[in-house]
């Protein structure tokens, strides 16, 4: 994938802008006072082991949890102050959050639509129904379908608004092979056709390096390191994303990351 | 709690986030909830025999009682539709909360309530919307209890005209003010409160003196009888049906008390609200 996000700060306009942004609760800290900004137009994944900090970090990106300390700016707008001027623009996916199981799929389209502002919504209903390969589902309960088509009604969803930032949260969870291959293409698709910026947090490592173009890594509330997946790969001197995830998730990384500087300082290519 | 350390915004991302249909509140999120509450009933029959249910049981066996005491001589036979007049207010207020915090539960109970709140829907949005539909609920109910009243027991409800509107009125505000103390604290508790929603109006049952009049109570007791918004309906209910006499004072002081209720409930709604962002439990809210 082309393009990408430039380092933590580097960024003009960023779609997404996080400073000192902490989340505890009581003596728990979920997000410990963490940086970054996300370019427009990329797309970058959020990787980490369970309790990372991921979902909550998400989770007040959308204004859904309130932080304890720090700013968010999503879309030039402050999402602590004025969030409702901004949603909007964006929307959220994960297969862990149901839809109304009681109501059909066109009902939740409509309903998400209608909440959304959509122009012309029948028509979109009708597009993003297509486009998602659910025109024959319109009419059928939402808990009458199966996990693949669940995900794919949030994603209709999710994109109903055809949102220029766009949250997903491990997004092909559940999914067999063949229908997380779809989701990922349509999710590529929409980023080509909308030029629209995704952050994705999830557990699948294929997934983060046939989509992303940035990653971050988060452990215990923390962002311990950050880059493209290439980049990571090479920095510790593994041949898989996951084997540099399992690294940081054991607390490997700093001696593999000196195991790369040494290799590179003795000549070798990493 | 902000830090500035950030670029200004973008004059187009500024322009986009300045849309007006954003910046207030928007009747047209209002009403998509409210289809989205009529999409429930229309898709599920019990839930539209339930609202029917409750209320005509109700009816028949206070009904009935009325009926057999307005057979009685003397005083009780002058009572009998004041009984089911009663009945029938007690209906507008209870079931006017249950329709609010029943409509508020489907979101906990579908746990929808992340999707939603990650939409423009503003919280007051979503409370208006829960106010149209215990309108709505109990119309549902109630309209074929009321005609049920005056098939069986010759009351009919509807002849209080201008009467019935300030009554209806003012039960509603009680109603929803009920509503939103008790959505908040479902939204901030989980569904580990539900009960509340079920139980906590049965409290003004006794002291809003629904079946007798307030100065039976210890006078302790008349004072905070008093401080109840419908303890007025159900005296100008009395004075009405019994001395054929419309208390508009006694409907002011329901309206004010009443406007301090709504006021207390909705930021006591809009308080929890954020105290579950604040405890992070919009995404995962349950028992």
């Amino acid at each position: 994938m082309e393009g990408g996000a430039g380092p933590v700060g580097r960024t003009g306009n960023p779609a997404i802008s996080v400073r000192g942004l902490l989340k505890r609760y009581g003596a728990v800290t979920a997000v410990g006072g963490i940086d970054f900004d996300i370019a427009k137009g990329s797309v970058t994944g959020l990787l980490g082991g369970n309790g990372a900090g991921k979902t909550t970090t998400i989770a007040m990106l959308m204004g859904l949890v309130l932080p304890s300390a720090g700013s968010i700016r999503v879309l030039g707008t402050d999402m602590l102050r004025d969030r409702h001027k901004v949603l909007h623009r964006m929307n959220f996916e994960s297969p862990y959050v149901d839809m109304p199981m009681r109501l059909t799929v066109k009902q939740n389209l409509t309903v998400f639509g209608r909440l959304y502002g959509v122009a012309h919504l029948k028509d979109r209903i009708a597009e993003t129904a297509e486009a998602l390969d659910l025109t024959h589902l319109l009419n059928r309960p939402c808990g009458k379908l199966s996990a693949g088509q669940k995900t794919r009604v949030s994603l209709a969803k999710a994109l109903i608004n055809r949102p220029e930032l766009l949250l997903l949260d491990e997004p092909t969870a559940s999914l067999d092979p063949d229908t997380a291959d779809w989701v990922r293409s349509h999710l590529e698709h929409y980023k080509a056709e909308r030029g629209a910026t995704i952050l994705l947090a999830s557990h699948n490592m294929p997934e983060v390096e046939r989509l992303c173009d940035r990653v971050l890594m988060m452990k215990t509330g923390g962002i311990v390191d950050d880059g493209s997946p290439a980049d990571l790969v090479a920095r510790y001197g593994r041949a898989t994303l996951e084997d540099v995830f399992l690294d940081v998730a054991r607390g490997r990384g700093k001696a593999a990351e000196d195991r790369a500087e040494e290799a590179f300082a003795e000549g070798g290519t990493q | 709690m902000t830090i500035d350390a950030h670029t200004p915004a973008e004059p187009a991302a500024a322009a986009a986030a300045d849309d007006p249909a954003y910046r207030f509140i928007s009747p047209a999120r209002t009403w998509a909830m409210v289809i989205r509450y009529v999409y429930l009933l229309k898709g599920s029959w019990p839930r539209l025999v339930e609202l029917v249910y409750w209320p005509t049981v109700q009816m028949l066996m206070w009904g009935f009682l009325a009926l057999y005491l307005s057979e009685q001589s003397g005083y009780f036979a002058t009572i009998g539709s004041v009984f089911i007049g009663s009945v029938l207010l007690w209906d507008i207020l209870f079931r006017g909360q249950l329709g609010f915090s029943l409509s508020f539960m489907e979101e906990m109970w579908a746990r929808n309530m992340g999707h939603l709140m990650m939409t423009p829907l503003r919280p007051l949005e979503f409370a208006s919307a829960l106010m149209v539909m215990s309108v709505i609920r109990l119309a549902i109910g109630l309209i074929p209890v009321t005609l049920m009243a005056i098939a069986f027991f010759g009351f009919n409800l509807w002849s209080l005209g201008l009467a019935l509107v300030a009554f209806f009125c003012n039960l509603f505000l009680t109603s929803w003010s009920i509503g939103l103390l008790v959505s908040g604290l479902i939204l901030r508790y989980g569904l580990g409160a539900e009960s509340l929603a079920w139980s906590l109006m049965f409290l003004l049952l006794p002291l809003a003196c629904v079946y007798y009049p307030v100065d039976v109570l210890p006078a302790w007791l008349q004072w905070i009888s008093l401080s109840l918004p419908p303890t007025y309906v159900f005296e100008g209910m009395r004075a009405l049906l019994m001395d054929g006499v419309f208390r508009g004072d006694l409907m002011v002081w329901s309206l004010l008390l009443n406007l301090v209720w709504f006021a207390v409930g909705l930021f006591a709604f809009l308080r929890f609200f954020d105290a579950a962002r604040d405890a992070g439990s919009l995404l995962q809210l349950g028992e």
